[in-house]
């Protein structure tokens, strides 16, 4: 059996599972400190389902506790950014595009030094070391705890990195805390870096949560292997989660969207969120969401790291329709829904009223609602599903046919069937279905690089970059025979010669889970 | 009349050059940052070509190469400038101004780092009216101004002079090569002139008209009015008087290759259900060359071709195309200058291999529809 928990920003569900049954689900508010809502979320489970702790083989956890301490900038570490590129670079130094509050709440430092690549493996500069200990003699004198460094076109050749963190974890003590922009983002400098200095900055915060999460699970008689969720769906154990908080930013969507899928037994599908002011759509591929291309802003920090491609639309339970047009939204009465709408006695026309008096819900009081015109609720439907499929279709990334799984409180709304992709799906268990997707127990390895590629060696650069994903996979815990690649994509580069190309390959493979050895 | 360019209009200038880069010319957000690092509260002196007295000396300043590099390897931020004063000291001669050689993406930027460092004024002009791939699609090179001697520079302090006299082509393609040496970026002066010059061989006031579009698309979002219908009412004031819309409908199909370094493709769009419109394709280079409708030609270089959001007039890089966005596609008429038979000949459709002949877009589509 193994447990999974997810910290939500208002609620905390968590399951037992046995494989992929669900032996029990609690669900309760948020409390303000990790420790207690997990003791809280354990016990509950134990009443719905009596259980030993050592027959417990893994606890999986989404929290979205850093993003939070990023977001009220409470908690971080004094830290400094150190980069790689002299000459080059000197026009935007590290940490240029923050904003003022957040560089004064990490008390930052940045550094400028020689080094980083060309994009074709060339040196820019040869690294000094003495400069770089200078650098990190300064960072001592100003108490900088935390490190992150970032070297130029690091995702082609990353071992500058390597010696700049063993030079200044010499001066500053082998405690200091080291991040490595090669092992959190991608081609981008300034976003990569911000990335990393983000990561640096919670460092301190992810040993208190992981001490704290440990010893509440401990302190249940559970002595098994903890997991946290990351960005991608995938699981990273404790020791991984204390060197890269920042990978657990956007469990949240991740994980209701894993849940949705598996509670209704796809792995390729769309999967609507429908709250009370927005809907969601996000895109499961091989039970993985699809992330997005593009820069990805954090507490106002534009960064590169891999997050949900989600696109919300203004249409939720909440939504005020038009009388008029039959539109719906995007203003909404948001939590003011139960006193709003005119199934609760209030006055304004909602999409859960039209809900309510189309038949497909009941809340409230229905014969508030006799009263709508027929023709008008139709018409309503009628541009709630044109507009659904509308944002399925524009997330979906060919023609082909797809699923849709549709989920959240707000669903009641949706029609049975939508253009262009008939019947919709709808899970049962989907109350605690972030919970589940907390659970999901996979784990994976990402590769993305620019390589040169030589002619003739296209087929054996990529053979080779799928074979680094796997072995990264293995090294997370997966099972080997478990481990496939789920997601693969090479993009040339123009204007540059030797078919520069980035490619990029994802392996995922089932968590090596079982008695403690 | 010249006026003060400030860092708060740097973002709607970048949308417009963005819509003007047509599809390519690189993403101006990094050369921005740039400027807004170094003009902070300040602002730059942008001059109206007809105002230029005649002697004045103009360098057009820009980046070539790889935008992606940029990204990555930062700028020094001496580059622009020494390209600048390598040009000067070559031809025993100071700048009293600069300006873009494209004011389509990255290179709307460039001039404006030297301005905000130097209180050197920027020509309110360029010389492709839009963006191109290379250094000698000019219509300064076709008025018959010659692109060397070029001064090139690099981030270690590089200093590269091409003097390729009247070929433009040959200059190009050794500033090419050093480029790719220097690591994939590199900075660049050429074309100096005269201001009388400046205003017989450039395309006028596409700084400002950039900066117009990509206000007057904020401003109309932000008022929930039809974006398009304010494009349609900057450009009648300008010399791309014809704003056509050729397309709405769903990116199907997306193909790319690469091919000496040009990202070359073709992508497809279709009808929204239930019309019956047929096909739309566009053929990039990367900036989009010709749209076509069921295979009649819509829209030609070097009339642009905007791939825009349907709703948001945001415009869509030829990277940034995926399957399932909903666009508005837009013809915009090329100033006279940019069609003339010279004009054509250095960048319309034969000088891309193109088999069409340049059909001018009001032509193809006489309805104006906004």
């Amino acid at each position: 059996m193994h447990i999974g928990i997810d910290v939500g920003g208002t609620n905390t569900d968590a399951v037992l599972m046995n494989g992929t049954a669900t032996l029990a689900g609690v669900k309760h508010s948020t409390t303000p400190d990790v420790t207690s809502g997990i003791v809280q979320a354990i016990e509950e489970l134990k009443q719905q389902h009596a259980f030993q702790g050592g027959s417990i083989d893994a606890v999986m956890i989404g929290t979205t506790h850093f993003i939070n301490a990023l977001v009220q900038a409470k908690r971080l570490a004094p830290t400094a950014a150190l980069r790689l590129g002299l000459p080059a670079t000197a026009a935007l130094p590290p940490l240029v595009d923050w904003p003022d509050h957040l560089r004064e709440a990490i008390e930052s430092r940045s550094y400028l030094a020689h080094g980083g690549y060309e994009f074709d493996g060339r040196p820019i500069s040869p690294l000094d070391p003495e400069e770089i200990r200078r650098h990190a003699a300064d960072m001592k004198t100003h108490g900088i705890r935390s490190v992150a460094i970032s070297s130029v076109f690091s995702p082609v050749n990353h071992d500058l990195e390597l010696q700049a963190a063993e030079l200044v974890a010499e001066v500053l003590g082998e405690d200091v805390a080291i991040s490595l922009s090669h092992e959190i983002g991608r081609i981008g400098l300034l976003e990569r870096e911000n990335a990393t200095v983000i990561n640096a900055a919670l460092r301190e915060l992810a040993i208190e949560i992981v001490d704290g999460l440990t010893k509440a699970v401990r302190d249940q008689g559970i002595e098994a292997p903890i997991f946290l969720s990351q960005n991608d769906g995938t699981l990273m154990d404790e020791e991984y989660v204390r060197k890269y908080p920042v990978a657990t930013f956007a469990s949240g969507p991740t994980n209701s969207m894993r849940g949705a899928a598996a509670t209704s037994g796809l792995s390729n599908c769309a999967v609507v969120d429908v709250g009370g002011t927005t809907a969601d759509i996000g895109l499961l591929i091989n039970g993985f969401p699809r992330e997005t291309a593009n820069e990805v802003k954090v507490a106002g920090i534009r960064t590169n790291f891999r997050m949900p491609d989600v696109l919300s639309i203004g249409m939720g339970g909440g939504s005020i329709v038009d009388i008029e047009t039959g539109e719906v939204g995007p203003e909404s009465v948001g939590y003011r829904l139960t006193s709003e709408a005119l199934v609760f006695g209030g006055s304004t026309l909602t999409a859960t009223d039209i809900a309510v008096a189309a038949g497909k819900a009941n809340i409230g009081d229905a014969s508030k609602v006799a009263h709508l015109d027929a023709e008008l609720v139709d018409r309503v439907l009628q541009r709630i599903s044109e507009r659904i499929s509308e944002a399925v279709d524009r997330m979906r990334t060919s023609p082909d046919p797809i699923p849709v799984v549709v989920v959240g409180g707000g669903s009641i709304m949706i029609p049975r069937d939508l253009p262009l992709f008939g019947e919709v799906q709808r899970p049962e268990n989907f109350a605690v279905a972030n919970a589940i997707g907390a659970s999901i127990a996979q784990v994976g390895g990402e590769v993305d690089k620019v390589y040169s590629v030589e002619p003739g060696k296209r087929d054996e650069t990529i053979t080779g970059v799928r074979e680094e994903a796997r072995q990264k996979a293995i090294a997370a815990g997966a099972k080997p025979q478990s481990v496939s690649i789920v997601d693969f994509d090479e993009v040339p580069i123009p204007y540059l010669p030797g078919n520069a190309t980035r490619i990029r390959a994802k392996a995922v493979g089932d968590l090596e889970m079982g008695p403690l050895t | 009349m010249s006026w003060e360019l400030k860092a708060a209009d740097l973002p709607d200038l970048a949308r417009g050059a963005t819509l003007l880069g047509t599809g390519g010319g690189g993403d101006p957000h990094i050369g921005r940052l740039l400027v807004e690092h170094v003009l902070g509260d300040g602002s730059i002196t942008i001059l109206d070509p007809d105002e230029l007295p005649d002697d004045l000396f103009v360098i057009p300043t820009a980046q070539m190469g790889a935008p992606t590099v940029m990204v990555e390897k930062i700028p020094a931020g001496t580059e622009p400038l020494l390209s600048l004063r390598i040009l000067e000291e070559h031809l025993g001669r100071k700048a009293e101004a600069t300006m873009p050689i494209e004011c389509g993406g990255i290179n709307s930027m460039i001039p404006l780092i030297i301005a905000a460092q130097t209180g050197l004024p920027v020509v309110d002009a360029d010389g492709m009216g839009r963006a191109f791939p290379e250094l000698s699609m000019e219509t300064f090179a076709v008025y018959g101004i010659n692109g060397s001697p070029l001064a090139l520079a690099g981030e270690r302090g590089e200093r590269v002079i091409i003097d390729t006299g009247g070929d433009n082509r040959q200059m190009e393609s050794l500033a090419r090569a050093v480029t790719i040496r220097l690591g994939g970026v590199g900075h660049i002066a050429e074309y100096a002139m005269t201001g009388a010059d400046v205003r017989r061989v450039s395309v006028p006031r596409t700084i400002s008209m950039a900066l117009q579009l990509g206000r007057a698309i904020r401003e109309a979002r932000e008022q929930h009015r039809s974006p398009f219908e304010a494009i349609a009412r900057v450009l009648e004031t300008t010399l791309y008087t014809n704003l056509r819309e050729l397309f709405v409908g769903k990116v199907t199909d997306v193909e790319r290759r690469t091919t000496e370094g040009f990202a070359k493709g073709r992508a497809v769009i279709t009808p929204p259900e239930g019309a019956h419109d047929g096909e739309f394709t566009i053929d990039f280079q990367n900036e989009n060359l010709v749209a076509k409708s069921n295979g009649d030609l819509a829209a030609i270089v070097p009339d642009l071709i905007c791939i825009v959001d349907f709703e948001t007039a945001e415009p869509i890089t030829t990277e940034g195309l995926r399957y399932g966005q909903r666009v508005r596609v837009l013809g915009i008429s090329t100033p006279e200058m940019m069609r003339t038979p010279e004009a054509l000949e250095t960048f319309g459709p034969v000088a891309f291999g193109l088999d069409d002949s340049f059909v001018p877009i009001e032509q193809l589509r006489p309805e104006p529809s906004w």
